[in-house]
């Protein structure tokens, strides 16, 4: 039996990038669906972060086309892509230490007060307080105070004030780039499980990392970039670790893998 | 199952009492100018009086104003080394055109601030445009204003200023006090400084550039043009105190700003601002300036002479860095 397969959210369309003499996506494809959690792995060279930046608005594909619930988009700066609703989350932490997690919630898209204050341009401080509050409540990120400054918080806590403000404002997709790398064990665990609440809220996440147990315990299908392309899409629950990264390698094509691994 | 962030105690007891006290930074300056004024209390009874206050604040309008500039540009984690020189060749301009071309004196003034705004924006294209670092850029232009003013008068001072460029030097009484609305003019100014810096989306995101300018440009903040914005600002607030500086003096001086580059980056790092950008507070500069000129008045009511204010100025901007530096390392 087989049913349509659904618009995909995210999709790219051999997508080329070249640098110089250097390929670095040589016609590569990607399909987000609904709901899911999609990692993306690959070696070094591989083709993922160009393609991440290139579905991110960081840079502009050379050829290809990309696709935003089925209607072509350009973006031509990450200010393009998160107009679009697709917001990112990056590694090293990219908040503001000495301002309080309610200014980094709302850095760049901070509510205005009404009146002649609003006029004369002050912020509504206490919105962004109870908003900031609300945000990470339902993600259910334990802070008491949104006045507090970043920078007295944990590193888990700190991206936890990324993540909660990309699915504040995402729309359509959340991309996080290598999240969990810049933590320890016990705090990654904790961002992971915050993934997993944005994408039970609804919003499909594309994850890019190096942590193969990570990616194996959270992704719904995993992306897998190999020179320049997708080598294949594979389901974490019908494939093991190391065929993953065999293909992910090289050492093994996808075709030699069964059916059932592919997703 | 896996952890829950809300499981963790969400902060140390440290970080929990840092986000409710207010900032450490605003009551060491103060504590530091109640001290300082204590010392010279005791040490000359002509400390201590109305008109020594008003003096003291003539004193610090020009500077004051000048950190005002400086501040900005600290906090987006920059540094200013021509401001001083930028209110210099305001200044001069803005007397030779009233004075020797006779032009019209509020046209002469608007010159002066143009120039002055001029070299701020050429700082700020240079730094973001070429990506060139502050440091340099701000020492060439320093050279440069410089320059032009000594060859623009001379080197002589001007004098016989028409009217309107000594307005902000003269006085209205409060009670027993003389004040000059150049202080009030100064006071206006921190005081929009401190409501922008505060309260409104640019001036917050002035502190986020100089906390970290990558993770501001992420947040689609277009960061080259705000540092662009800041220094030509800084400019222009300089061309102010260039106004403040002629009306005080009564003359244009080619010589006038030397210390000020250094006197204003003492204000700032004595008022709690930090070197290293996106920290601090408009209104700790302010009471940074009034201790650099608590010092300057009180050591020469002590007849203590100018050479030594100087060596005292350098101290006290080593002593404030190494408190900022060693509070970073500690947190």
């Amino acid at each position: 039996m087989t049913e349509p397969r659904p618009t995909p959210i995210l999709e790219a369309r051999g997508l080329v990038k070249r640098y110089g003499h250097v390929t670095a996506l040589d016609g590569a494809d990607f399909q987000l669906l609904a709901g899911e959690i999609l990692a993306v792995i690959g070696d070094n060279g591989a083709g993922k972060s160009t393609l991440i930046k290139a579905l991110a608005g960081a840079i502009i594909p050379d050829a290809g086309e990309i696709l935003l619930d089925g209607k072509p988009v350009r973006f031509h700066s990450p200010l393009d892509a998160r107009r679009q609703g697709i917001e990112t989350v990056y590694q090293d932490l990219a908040v503001a230490p000495a301002m309080s997690i309610a200014e980094n919630l709302f850095l760049g898209r901070e509510p205005k007060r009404t009146g002649l204050l609003g006029w004369l341009g002050a912020l509504d401080k206490k919105k962004m307080l109870a908003e900031a509050m609300r945000h990470m409540q339902s993600l259910k990120i334990g802070i008491r105070s949104m006045k507090q400054a970043v920078e007295t918080l944990s590193g888990g806590q700190r991206q936890g004030v990324a993540v909660a403000r990309s699915a504040a404002f995402a729309r359509h997709v959340v991309i996080m780039d290598e999240p969990t790398a810049a933590l320890g064990v016990k705090e990654g665990n904790m961002v992971l499980e915050l993934i997993r609440r944005v994408r039970d809220r609804g919003l499909p996440v594309i994850l890019i990392s190096h942590n193969m147990p990570h990616v194996f315990e959270i992704a719904d299908r995993i992306h897998i970039a190999r020179l320049g392309k997708r080598a294949a899409v594979v389901n974490p629950k019908h494939i093991s670790m190391s065929d993953t990264v065999a293909v992910m390698t090289g050492a093994k094509r996808p075709e030699e893998l069964p059916a059932q691994a592919l997703a | 199952m896996l952890p829950d962030l809300a499981t963790v105690p969400p902060t140390s007891i440290r970080g929990r009492l840092l986000a409710h006290l207010p900032p450490v930074a605003t009551l060491g300056p103060l504590l530091a100018l109640f001290l300082a004024g204590a010392f010279f209390t005791s040490q000359t009874d002509r400390f201590l009086s109305g008109s020594n206050f008003s003096l003291i604040l003539q004193q610090v309008m020009v500077v004051g104003v000048v950190a005002i500039g400086q501040t900005l540009v600290i906090l987006t984690a920059g540094i200013d080394l021509s401001c001083g020189m930028l209110m210099s060749i305001g200044s001069i301009v803005m007397t030779k055109l009233a004075v020797d071309s006779e032009m019209n004196p509020y046209l002469a003034i608007l010159c002066g601030l143009l120039v002055s705004t001029a070299f701020g924006f050429l700082n700020g294209a240079l730094i973001t445009r070429v990506k060139l670092p502050a440091f340099i850029v701000t020492l060439g232009t320093l050279n440069i204003a410089f320059a032009i003013t000594q060859i623009y008068s001379k080197s002589q001072t001007v004098s016989g200023l028409p009217e309107a460029l000594e307005f902000f030097g003269r006085t209205f009484r409060v009670g027993q006090t003389a004040v000059t609305y150049g202080t009030v003019l100064m006071l206006i100014m921190y005081l929009v400084a401190w409501f922008v810096l505060r309260d409104t989306a640019p001036g917050r995101h002035v502190y986020a550039l100089g906390n970290n300018a990558e993770a501001t440009r992420l947040m689609g903040i277009d960061t080259a043009r705000m540092l662009l914005v800041v220094y030509t600002l800084a400019g222009f607030v300089y061309g102010i105190a260039a106004l403040l500086l002629v009306a005080r003096t009564g003359v244009g001086d080619p010589q006038a700003g030397q210390t000020d580059n250094l006197d204003s980056i003492t204000a700032v790092v004595l008022g709690g601002t930090s070197l290293f950008g996106g920290r601090g507070n408009i209104l700790g500069t302010l009471l940074g300036a009034l201790i650099v000129g608590v010092f300057r008045n009180g050591l020469t009511l002590m007849g203590v002479a100018s050479v030594y204010q100087i060596l005292i100025t350098g101290i006290l901007v080593i002593l404030a860095v190494t408190t900022d530096q060693l509070s970073r390392r500690k947190g």
